[in-house]
């Protein structure tokens, strides 16, 4: 338990590192979700099938594969890049890879997330919408995007959970997050089971209090629907 | 590209394949097992039945498949008591830990889906087997079952499609899996495509071939509520 404390400092430092990593992928994957439910449901047949090409490839690969394919190769790519223009070696850091692919990767569920939850939309309350004379943003803002969040709640909760789970793989590209963070501590005080076991446990609160908020934001936006 | 390279090491990669199927299919075989009596325990009435399930599933669906992966394989050597039993001859093996938390993972999934699905099966049914006089055994083998399996098939595709995704952590710990096969080739030759473009390949083939097997026995298990074909006269 001693071993703990003498820890304490470093394991939150790589808890929060876990928490940033999570908060800026989930906002990237918002963006290539939005991006993605606009390509799949558009008139665009070139727009539909690349929207349909990234999801597809991204559902059916593992996220570990992605991430050592993106950091490893990402790195060779840059490295070419900067080579022709002359920029000189730059560094490809776990941190940027970590992000960049988790967003990457829950951008394609996102999609199908925010795809589903446009559909849900009545067309009618659309067509109304026309009909009142309201541009194409007023639409947006007053009938689409606030049902958009009432529909794509559920899902995007789901999402953001298993997101955050799948932080723990930057560990094995050498971030120090908060499971690298612990495993070379229990590692060196020889008790690793005390130390993966307090990982645990955060990772516990931090999926608690995100279903705790969850249901409140649940609660919020279905305020405006009437239950028997 | 290095073909030649790719194609040299395609032993590995069906060795790998072989090592993933077992330990994806030894996973979901043992904990749907296991899964069946804890989505009971769940919709149980006693707490002192419902509740210590409901702590399993919590613990194991809320906490990172990897982290449970360590504290098994890593953790387990902290004690003595293990060392020096007999446990230790299975986890001392980065093969059977990896297997028993994959095991434990999806149990604590499976029950969940399950537990969805029998607490949906209508209500009548089961009173209508109560008034056949069914016994509780045989109204769970009779009605409850067939009916919460068919519901829960949809939602287990999606687990096996994330337990065969999951399981490619297990290259983590040293076990040559499809991944661990590809890793190998990255690190012999200092490339940074070929062995994860090929392990990816493989994913995505099995990935199709389990949304093709659920879809045919969705096909099957649905007959029922499709609309029924023209009867040639």
């Amino acid at each position: 338990m001693e071993n703990i404390a003498a820890y304490l400092p470093s394991l939150i430092e790589g808890t929060w590192l876990t928490i940033s990593i999570g908060l800026l992928s989930l906002a990237l994957a918002m963006f290539l979700g939005l991006m993605g439910a606009w390509a799949k449901l558009s008139k665009s047949r070139i727009a539909r099938y690349s929207a349909e090409i990234y999801t597809t490839l991204i559902r059916g690969i593992p996220d570990i594969v992605w991430m050592l394919l993106l950091f490893y190769g990402g790195q060779i790519i840059v490295n070419d890049i900067s080579d022709a223009m002359g920029w000189g070696y730059v560094d490809v850091d776990a941190y940027t890879a970590g992000v960049l692919t988790i967003g990457f990767i829950f951008g394609a569920y996102m999609t199908e997330t925010f795809r589903g939850a446009a559909l849900s939309i009545p067309s009618g309350e659309v067509e109304a919408g026309v009909a009142c004379g309201m541009s194409r943003i007023v639409l947006f803002r007053r009938i689409i995007w606030p049902q958009l969040l009432r529909y794509a709640l559920p899902s995007f909760g789901n999402n953001w959970l298993v997101l955050i789970k799948t932080t723990a793989l930057c560990s094995v590209i050498g971030l120090e997050d908060l499971v690298r963070k612990a495993d070379l501590a229990g590692k060196s005080v020889r008790e690793p089971f005390t130390f993966m076991f307090g990982v645990l446990v955060i990772f516990l609160i931090i999926t608690s209090i995100s279903l705790y908020v969850l249901n409140r934001m649940e609660k919020h936006y279905n305020i405006g629907v009437r239950r028997a | 590209m290095e073909f030649e390279l790719i194609f040299n090491h395609m032993p590995r990669f069906f060795e790998g394949l072989l090592t993933t199927m077992k330990l994806v299919g030894g996973a979901l075989l043992i904990g749907g097992l296991m899964s069946i009596p804890m989505a009971f325990a769940r919709t149980s009435l006693n707490p002192l039945i419902n509740w210590p399930v409901y702590a399993f599933t919590y613990v194991f669906r809320g906490s990172p498949l990897l982290v449970q992966m360590y504290l098994i394989y890593n953790g387990a050597a902290q004690f003595d008591f293990i060392r020096e039993g007999f446990l230790w001859l299975i986890l001392r093996e980065a093969y059977w830990c990896a297997l028993l938390a994959f095991t434990l993972n999806t149990a604590a999934y499976t029950t969940e889906i399950f537990r969805g699905a029998i607490q949906s099966v209508p209500f009548g049914e089961v009173e209508a087997a109560k008034a056949c006089g069914m016994s509780p055994l045989m109204r769970i083998r009779r009605i409850i079952l067939p009916s919460a399996l068919r519901r829960a098939l949809p939602a287990y595709s999606n687990e096996v499609i994330f337990m065969l995704h999951g399981s490619a952590i297990a290259s983590v710990i040293t076990i040559i899996d499809i991944l661990g096969a590809g890793r190998e080739l990255n690190g012999k030759h200092y490339l940074a495509f070929e062995g994860f473009v090929t392990a990816g390949v493989f994913y995505l083939c099995l990935t199709f071939l389990i949304i093709g097997a659920f879809k045919l026995l969705e096909k099957r298990w649905y007959k029922h509520l499709r609309p029924r074909e023209e009867v040639a006269s």
